[in-house]
């Protein structure tokens, strides 16, 4: 039976082979001459594949020099003879040998040898020793820490609160905790460094605006409105934030919060709001920039400071509501993944929020002081070579001077030529 | 002769393998044959043991099914709190800000709330004593399935702590020996008020920094306040853009941060794979950048002393093998390693008897051995005056507060001996005796342990997420507390228990710990191992098992 269908299957073939047209027989011809020309010819390589065999690799390897693992430092860098501090770094400080009197230090409620912190730090550390030996997480924990957590929420009248063992870290782990990749971040030019490492380590999509213009902000805002219209899915999805610092450390000023808060709630961001220099400077009570302004603690999403200002000991927290400090409990970078703070320190800023609370008249006096050395700084305002800040806020911090007590001294020196009436920070 | 971990007393310094050094002052020679004589030159073979012991298959299944019947109950949880059937416990926003894009995605949180949660206990207990080798824990207790914790004012007192980093015991209440630090205090205050290189450098600074130097045997170091910023704020300045960095797989979040705002290239090899290590390096020496194929400016290999959650040390010797071929540079974060291993205490680098001129930058903290916080940064001169002036830490943040530091000087003094007695050198030793003893009888019982056998990180794995709760609980109860681990610190399959020997732990404190082990292990079935070796010697010390007639 096969046999015969394939005769017949071959009978057809040759019968279509004859009845076909002529052309078309030709082109399948040169067709298939053309594909077993292509089958046997040589493979045909667009550029010469260059595999290094090994004796070139053990060249390459020995040729190859690195630079140095770091460059060579001038021997008269000035951070190299730095200067020695022997002794407390209190208002008289001791600097190579020389009294001075420091005007250098962030000490702004002057608690730094305060009998009352050092006898609390030393209760400390007769209880519990020095270190904690472990993360917040592994019994890291000590009574202390929750104590103090609860005292800076009630005396910031927030919900909850957490702290850090390093300032730096405090702003810089809590921003990428949460700002990720794809959320938009709107930053004065004048941020500090550690909110600029904080940012660095969130991967989110920065925008600048002009230091406290709030107009070049609001610029910024309705620009990104515009884009979120064209894409509202994303749109959804992306959170925004606006950070800002209450007292600037670059430049001295204080941010226009009651504006920014009327752009947060227009354009919908969340603020985050670095006190590290105005809480226990600003306010009635000491409590920060929002004090100063009369505005609604609960309006600020995040609060972070650093004890190292005011509080004289050392560390940072950050508060707000719970809802969002308590993410950073498992987020925190510098929570979760470093040891706690050592008890004594935090049993000397329990101590100087103590003294906080119950004298509120030192805000006066610092504000006082403030304004008079402004007043007498004023009139060499031709011997100062940057604009100083006519808010209260007054202590010069010279980040791009390196040397702020020489500073000091020359100033002191050409106003005594004038015969200038001078008076110190001394409490 | 050339045992140095048998009992021989160092007069505080370190015997240098290279005898032609001497003119630095460190060496002393005793008048007799030195190469046989200097301590820390591992001229006999020492033998590296490490285990990852795999779980058989059924514990592997388990866990997973573990996990997956606690996500569907999650999903309905959920389903139920969305719905409004169930109350939510959890901090919601604000009423203003409702319309506002959510600060959390809903699934970022998933885990956190359904699985972390139920378990939540056993994370942040809160403790009102001194970290040392017993401790008392606070009680708290929750009315609502751990969303909120109240405290019911009762302590726990005397549990033994098996999970603080204490390795030498020297975080512990006040004592006579600390009276430096409580002068320290009582003159100098707490806080600095400054950054490093504005007024914070105190005359206590510049001692500590020469004091480490001398006990590392390197020409110079520097201190910062915080040991997880001195990796995350000084890596930047030592490479950039250009420069290629090689990191292990398990390195530590403050490594991973400093490495990712450095901006150079990242490349991960395998944990304490040298093959892996060495692929790298020679393709990118080979290859060079990837399309430019320009020559890396550095390569700069990012390795820990001891790795936190495994146990494992790393293979240092082979390390600087490779280093020297390729002419990489070594940076070895040695935050768990500095104090506890090494015969005097010197870390991984006296470990393994290298030269510490080998690494170029040795960096660790003092909060785990020496009970105070912060971290050095370590090398040649030339690469501490760079970070002098180069590092973000010395330019913006505070330094080290004056009493850690002195507490520093005092134990680092403690440990050379250049106190007068020999207290330090026999905390390394117990510590070492402990180690050895902890892990052998743990893998007799027939745990899995992973890890080298000389670390004293000891992480016992548990696998599956309720067995990691039901042994932290029970074993609170029983006044023993230890540190449970599990995602994300560790991969998902492998919850475990880590425990950190200390030298602070007697024998009976041990010998407790190791019986109440061993009940937890029979009672919840977490013993693994198929390499069982047998508690009893005298069945295998036999000669011949024929019957005697």
């Amino acid at each position: 039976m096969a046999t015969v269908a394939e005769q017949w299957v071959l009978v057809e073939m040759v019968q279509a082979l004859y009845e076909a047209p002529a052309y078309h027989l030709i082109l399948e011809g040169i067709l298939i001459l053309w594909i077993i020309r292509l089958l046997f010819s040589k493979t045909y390589k667009l550029q010469e594949r260059s595999d290094l065999t090994l004796k070139e690799k053990e060249e390459l390897i020995e040729e190859w020099q690195p630079e140095p693992l770091v460059p060579p430092v001038s021997k008269d860098h000035p951070a190299l003879n730095y200067n020695i501090v022997s002794g407390p770094p209190s208002h008289n400080i001791v600097v190579n040998g020389k009294e001075c009197i420091n005007f250098a230090s962030f000490n702004f409620l002057g608690l730094l040898d305060n009998p009352r912190l050092k006898a609390a730090a030393l209760a400390s550390l007769k209880k519990y020793g020095v270190g904690t030996c472990g993360p917040r997480g592994f019994y890291g924990t000590f009574d202390v820490h929750l104590d103090l957590e609860d005292r800076l929420a009630k005396f910031m009248k927030t919900e909850e609160a957490i702290i850090y063992s390093y300032g730096f870290a405090t702003i810089a782990s809590a921003i990428p905790a949460y700002s990720k990749r794809g959320d938009i971040v709107f930053v004065d030019k004048a941020a500090c460094f550690a909110i600029q490492k904080g940012l660095q380590a969130s991967r989110s999509d920065i925008k600048l605006f002009n230091h406290n213009d709030m107009d070049d902000l609001e610029r910024l805002l309705k620009e990104q409105e515009i884009e979120d219209q064209k894409n509202p899915r994303k749109a959804r999805v992306t959170r925004r934030f606006i950070i800002v610092e209450g007292l600037y450390m670059n430049t001295g000023t204080v941010c226009p919060l009651p504006e920014l808060v009327k752009l947060k709630y227009k354009y919908k961001a969340r603020i985050f709001l670095e006190e590290s220099l105005s809480f226990g400077v600003l306010g009635e009570h000491g409590r920060g920039v929002t004090e100063h302004f009369g505005i609604n603690i609960d309006d600020i999403d995040l609060i972070s400071a650093n004890m190292e200002n005011s509080l004289a000991s050392i560390g940072g927290f950050c508060c707000g509501r719970s809802f969002v400090i308590d993410h950073q409990r498992l987020s925190g970078q510098g929570y979760c993944f470093s040891a706690s703070l050592p008890p004594l320190l935090a049993a000397a800023a329990i101590e100087a929020l103590n003294i906080m609370e119950e004298n509120p008249g030192i805000f006066a006096v610092l504000k006082e002081k403030c304004k008079r050395i402004h007043k007498a700084l004023q009139g060499l305002q031709q011997y100062v070579n940057r604009e100083l800040p006519d808010v209260q806020a007054g202590f010069r911090k010279g980040r791009r001077t390196r040397d702020p007590i020489a500073n000091i001294h020359w100033i002191i020196e050409k106003a005594r030529e004038f015969q200038k009436k001078h008076l110190f920070l001394l409490y | 002769m050339a045992d140095p971990g048998g009992g021989a007393v160092c007069n505080g310094t370190l015997h240098n393998q290279s005898a032609s050094d001497c003119h630095r002052g460190n060496c002393w020679k005793n008048g007799v044959v030195k190469e046989s004589q200097q301590n820390g030159n591992s001229n006999f073979y020492k033998p590296f043991v490490e285990s990852f012991e795999e779980a058989p298959l059924h514990v592997m299944v388990f866990t997973y099914l573990g996990y997956g019947i606690g996500t569907l109950f999650g999903y309905l949880r959920d389903f139920l709190r969305n719905s409004g059937i169930e109350k939510c416990n959890a901090a919601v926003e604000r009423e203003e800000q409702k319309d506002f894009v959510p600060l959390y995605q809903n699934f970022e949180n998933f885990y956190t709330r359904n699985l972390y949660m139920r378990i939540r206990d056993n994370w942040n207990r809160p403790i009102c004593s001194a970290p040392g080798a017993v401790f008392d824990v606070m009680e708290r207790v929750t009315d609502d399935y751990n969303w909120t914790f109240r405290f019911t004012g009762r302590i726990i007192k005397d549990v033994i702590n098996m999970g603080s980093y204490n390795f030498l015991g020297l975080a512990a209440k006040y004592d006579e020996s600390m009276r430096t630090v409580k002068e320290v205090l009582e003159t100098y205050g707490l806080g600095v008020g400054s950054t490093r290189q504005e007024m914070g450098t105190l005359d206590k600074h510049k001692e500590l920094e020469d004091l480490v130097a001398k006990f590392l045997n390197v020409e110079a170091a520097m201190v910062f306040g915080m040991g997880f910023a001195t990796n995350s704020m000084n890596i930047p300045a030592l490479v950039g853009k250009g420069c290629l960095i090689l990191s292990d797989e398990l390195n530590h979040a403050s490594l991973v941060l400093g490495a990712r705002l450095s901006g150079a290239t990242i490349r991960i090899f395998k944990h304490n794979n040298m093959q892996s290590l060495e692929k790298l390096l020679r393709d990118a020496v080979i290859y060079g950048q990837p399309r430019t194929r320009r020559a890396w400016k550095k390569i700069l290999i990012l390795v820990e002393g001891i790795y936190s959650m495994e146990g494992s040390i790393v293979r240092l010797p082979d390390i600087v093998a490779l280093k020297k071929k390729y002419k990489a540079y070594l940076y070895i974060d040695e935050a768990h390693s500095i104090g506890s291993v090494g015969p005097t205490g010197r870390g991984v680098v006296e470990f393994f008897g290298i030269d510490p001129r080998d690494i170029d930058v040795l960096m660790g903290t003092f909060t785990k051995s020496f009970g105070a916080a912060g971290g050095y940064l370590a090398g040649r001169k030339d690469l501490v005056d760079y970070l002098r002036t180069h590092s973000h830490s010395a330019a913006y943040a505070t330094s080290m507060s004056p009493p850690v530091a002195e507490q520093i000087i005092r134990v680092m003094k403690l440990i050379m001996g250049l106190d007068g007695t020999t207290k330090g050198l026999q905390r390394v030793q117990q510590l070492a005796k402990n180690t050895r003893y902890f892990r052998q009888r743990l893998s007799q019982m027939g745990f899995i342990v992973y890890g080298n056998e000389e670390s004293p990180v000891v992480p016992l794995l548990l696998y599956m997420p309720a067995k990691v709760a039901a042994f932290a609980r029970h074993l609170l109860e029983r006044k023993i507390g230890v540190v449970v681990v599990g995602f994300p610190a560790t991969p998902l399959a492998e919850a475990r228990a880590r425990f950190c020997v200390s030298a602070a732990h007697t024998r009976e404190m041990l010998d407790t710990v190791l019986e109440a082990l061993d009940e937890m292990g029979d009672l919840l079935d977490v013993k693994y191992s198929r390499n069982r070796k047998s508690a009893r010697p005298e069945l295998y010390d036999e000669m011949s098992f024929e019957l005697e007639d």
